[in-house]
């Protein structure tokens, strides 16, 4: 039976968890909304630029694009994009889960894998494990200039024929309580459908349509990235606002368990006092 | 009578910087520097880091812009810029201190270093947007 003076430490233990817990819930909230805002500010580029993109690849020969070039998978790189910080539920671990359930199925079909591991929970994961690491990234603010530097290496990785397939393991925000996890192939980039009424306008190109569609399919890959890392950061926070909250749920049961418990050995101590005073007194009648 | 003002919008991948009427625009083009006015033919060009000029009915707005894509369609011009900032919002001091940097690195640094290309990229980023804010301010 732990003395009451215990338990008043517990309790009050509890109760600052509580309050830390909560208050991670409440910055998470903030931040899930800055970080949406950030998605929905990033759409009318990516729109734009597929657009262009599409409406390029009717007019030019695509297939000699280096980017577009498939060649025989032998060498693949896996893009991770974790978070920088942990206490996000089951947030990394499902993404780590399965690319490493990626990496040991295919271990024998590709003469090499390496990894591209962003956030710094994704660098600490692969830290001892046995697999080979092409770059690590941290990412603080999500930002296009992170993005770019990122697909700016493997965009010369993939044209120099360091490898030959690229994907990106990432989580998809869908709702603070729902993550998608996608597994996008992003290289060779698939040739894409092009729908009718794309083809109606006449444009003037500047330089040439082939220069232009070498500009713009980084370009995309870029846009791809960066839209990636803002899903990720989002689904972040959605993951880390709800294990919070059910953190503070549980502390407040924990704390009212608690309360219980030190009530009852409360009343226990005062009655066995009363029953000492008791006895002490009818002793003294003897 | 055709419309009077075209349709710009600038877009950045973090946020659109600016959207509003305007009689002319003036940007950067990688094969020279070109203007839009109304009726202009559809038209898709690389633009190079530099300046673009807005002139609308009250008054002339400056942007730097560090390369990106110009697209004209219909009385619309769309400029996807990789980025985009008004002279208003740039800071002489900011960009000034930010040239020294760059510049000192670029002494460090060798000319095959890795790292050169890009602190030259920003060099070249900062200068234009103080020579943007300089054309700015002269122009008020």
């Amino acid at each position: 039976m732990p003395s009451l003076k215990d338990l008043r430490k517990r309790i009050n233990s509890v109760k600052k968890t509580r309050q830390i817990t909560s208050a991670m819930r409440m910055v998470a909230a903030a931040k899930l909304r800055r970080a949406q805002a950030d998605i929905i500010a990033a759409r009318p580029y990516a729109i734009k630029t597929s657009e262009v993109l599409v409406s390029l690849v009717t007019r030019t020969n695509p297939d000699m694009h280096p980017l577009l070039r498939v060649r025989e998978p032998k060498r693949a790189v896996l893009v991770v994009i974790a978070s920088d910080r942990g206490l996000c539920g089951s947030f990394n671990q499902n993404l780590f889960r399965r690319a490493d359930a990626f990496l040991k199925e295919n271990r024998d079909k590709y003469e090499d894998l390496s990894l591209v591991l962003i956030g710094k929970r994704a660098g600490d994961y692969y830290k001892r494990r046995d697999v080979k690491k092409r770059a690590t990234y941290v990412i603080g603010k999500p930002s296009y200039a992170l993005a770019s530097e990122i697909s700016d290496d493997l965009i010369k990785g993939y044209v120099n024929a360091e490898y030959d397939e690229l994907t990106i393991y990432f989580n998809e925000f869908r709702s603070a309580m729902t993550q998608i996890m996608h597994e996008d192939r992003v290289l060779p980039v698939e040739p894409m459908e092009v729908e009718d009424d794309m083809m109606n306008v006449e444009y003037l190109y500047e330089p040439s349509e082939d220069v232009l569609l070498e500009a713009l399919l980084p370009l995309s890959l870029k846009i791809f990235m960066y839209r990636a890392l803002l899903e990720s950061a989002a689904s972040e926070h959605g993951a880390r606002m709800t294990a919070m909250e059910s953190a503070s749920k549980n502390a407040g049961e924990v704390i009212g368990k608690l309360n219980i418990k030190y009530n009852r050995a409360r009343q226990a101590a005062i009655t066995t006092e009363l029953m000492e005073v008791v006895g002490g007194a009818e002793a003294l009648k003897g | 009578m055709a419309e009077e003002y075209m349709q710009l919008d600038v877009v950045t991948p973090e946020k659109a910087v600016l959207s509003r009427k305007a009689f002319e625009v003036v940007a950067p083009g990688s094969m020279g520097e070109f203007g839009v006015l109304i009726g202009h033919t559809p038209f898709l060009t690389t633009l190079k880091p530099g300046q673009i000029i807005v002139r609308t009915e009250d008054r002339d707005i400056y942007i730097a812009v560090g390369g990106g894509f110009a697209e004209v369609i219909s009385n619309r011009v769309i400029i996807l810029a990789e980025t985009a900032d008004m002279a208003e919002d740039i800071k002489a001091d900011e960009v000034k201190a930010d040239i020294e940097q760059a510049s000192e690195k670029l002494r460090q640094l060798g000319r095959d270093d890795p790292e050169h290309d890009k602190w030259e990229k920003r060099l070249h980023r900062a200068e234009i947007k103080l020579r943007v804010l300089e054309n700015w301010e002269k122009s008020k």
